[in-house]
């Protein structure tokens, strides 16, 4: 509606222009086009290749009418997408002038000569603005009795999206938007005249993290989804608004559910966060849900080992009996929502004295706790400060991997206005090579930050001891703004929900005793423990030198943690919070199903720690939320945390609130040096967006688009090796190796970087370490 | 008056020397003073000695090419580039491919003192790729000005530099469209941009350019050499000067005469040596085909911007094709319509669809089929293209049916009635002989 440039400086005065549209005098800031004028009033000019967040075109002709300036008229009809309003400007749409009406109804019938009118068995039929407008702004009938264009179809243009070349109106809308927003143009058109197409690079497939948003703003259904393709009628669906549970970024989203299945998750809007786009993962990764075996029903391992399905009260008792008076830690994992976090925050406290409770299953070091609980909440940056940023700072962070809709942003205004982004990368990703960044290797050494940059730090940055000091003095050096990226959706929630051995919810520290009042009174409990509670891998460690006796692990993979946490589990009395059967439900001495996201309600934070609420997608599922099995838990040991429903755990931690009191100071750790020993390569890593994550299960044309797992190592290095580009390497710890493709790229000799948890890849599991120094030869 | 006085051979003054593409050949008519004559003067001088003159673009438009050069802002410490348009594809246009041919070193001339006068130091020649002879010509031409000193560095001492590089276009019509042309020349797919901004202040990557037809900037070195009153005593009152009119088609003796704007078809055709013997003149275009048709009523139209268009036409690039009365005026615009559908840049709706179905059309109407109601919904689809595309291709690709259909209206009816075309296709070719 309005355009950028008032957006983004709400608060400088914005001149604004007055003008008649159709009779109705309507005032928008300068620059607004025509056509947003008109919406603003309420009238709807047709329009195909128009896109409100997409440079204009004004290829499709659609949205011709008449104009006046200062009683002088154009003497042809105008595009209303391509000119911006002027004061003194008379414009008559459709709805006044004839002479717009017919332009706009020979627009149509020329889109229709050529398209082929298979509505009946097109995906969109239901939802097409070709459809809807052809209805209310088409004439009743074409005068068309020539041949159709033709072509074979569909054509794949990836794995995820198919062409069907008939049925396209040549926009330029899935053109553009992989060009200017994703920075990804793969596809492009060629040909010319009425067989001109979309088409791939034949070296260049379309490759890109964000391609599904050319479906979505597809106006025919020329793109559709592989997955979705022939699925559905969209007027067979329910649409929920929704929260994607994929990562941070914080997308509203849209589920779309047939007969309590899922069909295809769409972005929503919301124009503070994720504008109208999502990435290919939020939008085709919701198998998971199905792919796996579900556990339906609470299990109990018997006297002869093995799991065995028993009521919920059954399950409930044992679990309870299990847990009662018992040295017991919880493990929350990071994809747990708001409403959940703070039910195993309260429980851990409450049901089990204690707080040895951690949200975190990745690396994590204890200066990184210090800075969670001290520093993280404290943050304000937004999405906004971003769009004004003079510069940003990426430390221990790939957005585009690990934050997509934040690369987004950061991408925009790097086309826009040329932002400078400096980044702390081994080497320049793809993500970096589109942020032109300029890469830095010692973080204590960037200069020239102000106030209005903004450094952004990932949860990686907690591997590098001493670099979330070395990032907030940094931050303090220049008053700059900080913000705490994690990678899951659920971190953000789960910290301020108190999932952390050192703060209560709202951000009370543990420590101080106010505070545990604050929540002990607001709980109705006497007190709340006072011991310092232990991280995720102390809780591990404890549990296998029988220092705890019990675990409650809701939604954790333990190869996230390391690859011994399995073995430390086993010789404890685990509770298991899950969808679907896991290693750790292999172990676990009680199964309890819990509902996916689809199946529940509740929120999550994203990193810039607003909270997006949703509904559950599916009624009538019978699967509840962890935060109610938690409570019932609680009951049965005789603790309540009278947490029943999801509405009611909302309702308390908003009460609740958050801490206004004194945060301790933040523990600065020294810095440690990584070097290279024994002729061994220091091994960095990074997941990759698209990659084996457990929730992008089953979905094989979503990962067809993935990045194939490379080795990057340097120019030097590779000589040195003997290898080219394209040759197989082989990257060993005393545990295991994995063999990889060299890619050659500028950086440390020293270093070797491949991707955390990819095909061929899984860093973790095959050589017990995600950081440090590996051996590397040629294959 | 002999008929063959009226011509005001300038460009084309030497094209009968055998050495007239040289730049030995071009000085010793002197070739080259102009340039001398311009870097003396100031840049500011120049583009208003060109203004003064009433010298208008011919490529077809017809804008004041002076008001052009002076839209380029000055100080704005960008780099600006001078663009020449030699991508030459209008049907029946030939008038800047024989001017390469035979003078390259004019349009040389010209683009040194356009480069001067809008401080540009690069300019570009944007040649259509398919005419191989006159690129190695230009190519050659433009070796031989580096080598003399004319290009390069410090040209004649007077500290201007300027760079020329010769682009070949790849074939497509719509790349004669500046904005196109530029997309093209930056190594994009020709297709039109979106304006504004007007190449004046965003043209090729983005920079301050001037695209001007080759022949205009040929015409100027003339004018800096002759002076305005020896320019503007040529032409009528707002078209001054001499140009190329290309006369094609059935005529005696095809070819280019250089004459004074304002000379109409019946003194060209007399200097072409008539329509082809034994016949007459049914229909011919006054600027390519994308200019509304005449027929011989219109013989005694001044050939300049103003009474062309005010006879509902173009003046457009002067190309005069010469129909006589074998030619089937429905087969005619379908041939043309054939061209647009194929040259149609495909960007925007009206255009690709329009002439995708318009081929269609004239092909039943050309087969006889149909009813007259086809011929009233032919008119009403060229309305709906005409002034709803995104550049003016479509414009010109309706021009040839809503004319035609204006003074043949019953050829095509003839058609229907006939069950197909009346003519004899052979008749109207070339090499039927006299009194087919």
């Amino acid at each position: 509606m309005v355009p950028e440039q008032a957006l983004l400086e709400t608060e400088a005065p914005v001149e604004m222009i007055t003008l008649v549209i159709d009779g109705f005098e309507v005032s928008v800031p300068k620059g607004t086009l025509v056509i947003r004028a008109a919406e603003k009033l309420g009238i709807q000019i047709p329009r195909f290749c128009d896109h409100p967040l997409l440079d204009p075109e004004g290829a499709c002709r659609q949205c011709l009418v008449d104009i006046e300036i200062n009683g002088r008229a154009f003497p042809k009809p105008q595009a209303s997408c391509t000119i911006p309003v002027e004061n003194n400007m008379i414009v008559k749409t459709q709805l006044t002038s004839p002479v717009a009406e017919k332009a706009q109804a020979g627009i149509m019938e020329f889109l229709l000569i050529n398209h082929p009118l298979d509505c009946p068995v097109c995906d969109k039929g239901g939802e097409c603005p070709l459809q809807n407008q052809a209805m209310s702004n088409g004439r009743p009938d074409s005068r068309y009795e020539g041949v159709k264009r033709t072509f074979e179809k569909p054509v794949p243009i990836s794995s995820q999206v198919l062409l069907d070349r008939e049925r396209c109106v040549l926009c330029a809308r899935c053109t553009r938007f992989s060009e200017q927003i994703a920075g990804d143009p793969f596809i492009t058109l060629n040909e010319r005249g009425a067989l001109q197409q979309v088409g791939i690079y034949a070296e260049e497939p379309f490759e890109s993290y964000y391609s599904g948003n050319t479906v979505q703003i597809c106006p025919v259904g020329a793109l559709t989804g592989a997955s979705y393709r022939f699925r559905a009628r969209p007027f067979d669906l329910v649409s929920v608004d929704s929260a994607c549970e994929h990562c941070s970024s914080g997308c509203a989203m849209r589920t779309d559910i047939r007969r309590g299945k899922t069909l295809r998750r769409l972005a929503g809007d919301d124009s503070s966060v994720n504008e109208e786009w999502n990435c290919d993962k939020g939008r085709w990764a919701f198998k998971y849900l199905t792919s796996r075996e579900r556990v339906t029903s609470p299990m109990i391992r018997g006297a002869d080992g093995e799991l065995h399905e028993a009521s919920w009260p059954e399950a409930i008792a044992f679990a309870a009996s299990g847990l009662k008076g018992k040295r017991a830690g919880v493990l929350v994992g990071g994809r747990a929502t708001v409403e959940d976090a703070y039910g195993y925050s309260k429980f851990a406290r409450v049901a089990l004295a204690t707080n040895d409770i951690d949200f975190r299953s990745r690396p994590h070091s204890d200066e990184e706790t210090s800075f969670l609980s001290r520093v993280a909440l404290g943050l304000k940056t937004t999405y906004k400060d971003i769009d004004k940023a003079d510069k940003v700072v990426l430390l221990g962070f790939e957005p585009e991997e690990e934050s997509p809709i934040v690369f987004l942003r950061i991408f925009k205004q790097v086309r826009k206005r040329a932002l400078a982004v400096i980044s702390d990368a081994p080497f320049a990703s793809r993500g970096s090579e589109k942020l032109s960044a300029e890469l830095v290797s010692d973080i204590s050494a960037i200069s020239g930050l102000t106030a209005k940059s903004v450094i952004l730090v990932g949860e990686r940055l907690a591997e590098n001891v001493g670099a979330l000091s070395t990032a907030l003095a940094l931050a303090e050096k220049f008053n700059a703004k900080l913000a705490w990226i994690p990678r899951r959706a659920g971190e953000r929630g789960a910290l301020s929900a108190g999932a952390i051995s050192t703060l209560l919810p709202g951000g009370r520290p543990v420590s101080d005793a106010s505070a545990r009042v604050d929540v002990a009174t607001a709980w109705s409990v006497d007190s709340l423990p006072t011991n310092p509670g232990r991280s995720t891998s102390e809780i591990l460690l404890a549990l296998s030198v029988k220092n705890l006796d019990a675990v409650v692990i809701g939604g954790v993979d333990p190869l996230d943690i390391s690859n011994e946490a399995l073995t430390q589990l086993l010789n404890s009395f685990v509770v298991s919070l899950e969808i679907s059967h896991s290693s750790v439900t292999a172990i676990a001495d009680v199964v309890l199903p819990v509902a996916a996201v689809i199946e529940k309600s509740g929120s999550f934070q994203d990193w810039q720690g607003s909270s997006r609420a949703f509904d559950k997608a599916i009624d009538d599922s019978l699967s509840r939320s962890d935060v109610r099995i938690l409570s019932m838990i609680a009951d049965e040991m005789g603790s309540p945390i009278n947490l029943p429903t999801v509405a009611a755990t909302a309702r308390e931690i908003a009460a609740l609130g958050v801490w206004d009191g004194k945060v301790p100071a933040f523990e600065k750790a020294a810095t440690e040096k990584l070097t290279g020993s024994d002729g061994k390569l220091n091994l960095t890593s990074w997941r990759l967006l698209l990659d084996l994550g457990t929730l992008q299960d089953g979905e094989a044309n979503l990962a067809g688009t993935a990045r194939k797992a490379t080795a990057h190592i340097s120019p030097a290095r590779a000589e040195k090796l003997g290898v080219k580009s394209g040759d197989q390497i082989s990257i060993s710890s005393d545990l295991g190796s994995i063999s990889l493709p060299v890619a050659i790229s500028s950086m440390s000799d020293d270093s070797i970087w491949v991707p955390r948890n990819s095909i061929g890849s899984q860093v973790l599991a095959n050589l017990g370490f995600i950081a440090g120094p590996v051996k590397v030869v040629k294959a | 008056m002999t008929s063959a006085s009226k011509l005001t051979p300038v460009l084309s003054a030497n094209w009968d020397e055998k050495d007239s593409f040289t730049i030995e050949g071009y000085k010793r008519n002197g070739g080259y003073k102009a340039v001398a004559k311009a870097l003396a003067m100031s840049p500011d001088d120049v583009i208003q000695t060109i203004k003064d003159s009433g010298l208008r673009g011919r490529g077809g438009a017809g804008f004041p090419t002076g008001s052009k050069w002076g839209f380029i802002p000055q100080g704005d410490n960008k780099e600006h580039y001078l663009v020449v348009n030699a991508d030459e594809s209008e049907p029946g246009t030939c008038k800047d491919m024989p001017l390469l041919l035979a003078n390259p070193h004019v349009l040389i001339e010209g683009i040194i003192i356009g480069s001067y006068a809008i401080r540009a130091n690069h300019a570009f020649i944007y040649l259509r790729g398919e005419v191989v002879h006159v690129f190695r010509r230009v190519q050659q031409a433009i070796e031989d000005a580096y080598k003399a000193g004319l290009l390069g560095k410090n040209i004649g001492g007077k500290g201007f530099d300027l760079e020329l590089t010769l682009h070949a276009g790849a074939g497509a019509y719509i790349c004669g469209e500046e904005t196109a042309l530029l997309d093209s020349l930056e190594g994009f797919r020709g297709q039109p941009r979106l304006r504004p901004p007007f190449p004046a202040i965003a043209g090729l990557y983005a920079k301050p350019t001037v695209v001007n037809n080759v022949e205009s900037i040929a015409s100027v070195p003339a004018i800096i050499n002759n002076g305005i009153e020896w320019f503007q005593a040529m032409g009528t009152e707002k078209s001054k000067g001499f140009t190329l009119y290309s006369l094609s088609g059935h005529v005696n003796n095809p070819g280019q005469f250089e004459a004074p704007l304002g000379i109409t078809l019946r003194e060209l055709l007399e200097l072409a040596g008539g329509v082809r013997t034994g016949h007459k003149l049914k229909f011919w275009t006054p600027g390519g085909s994308s200019t509304p048709m005449f027929t011989d009523q219109h013989l005694d139209i001044p050939l300049d911007y103003e009474g062309v268009s005010a006879a509902g036409s173009m003046l457009g690039t002067k190309a005069l094709q010469i129909f006589d009365e074998t030619t089937c005026v429905v087969r005619a615009a379908l041939r043309w319509t054939e061209f647009y559908k194929h040259e149609s840049c495909g960007k925007c709706t009206p255009c690709r669809e329009g002439t995708w179905w318009l081929v269609q059309m004239l092909h039943d109407l050309e087969d006889g089929k149909g009813t007259e109601a086809d011929l009233t919904k032919l008119l009403d689809l060229c309305d709906n293209i005409a002034g709803r595309s995104f550049c003016a291709l479509a414009d010109g690709a309706v021009a040839p049916i809503m004319s035609s259909l204006k003074y043949f209206r019953d050829e095509y009816l003839e058609h229907q009635r006939n069950g197909g075309c009346p003519f004899d296709p052979v008749a109207s070719t070339i090499f039927k002989t006299v009194g087919a």
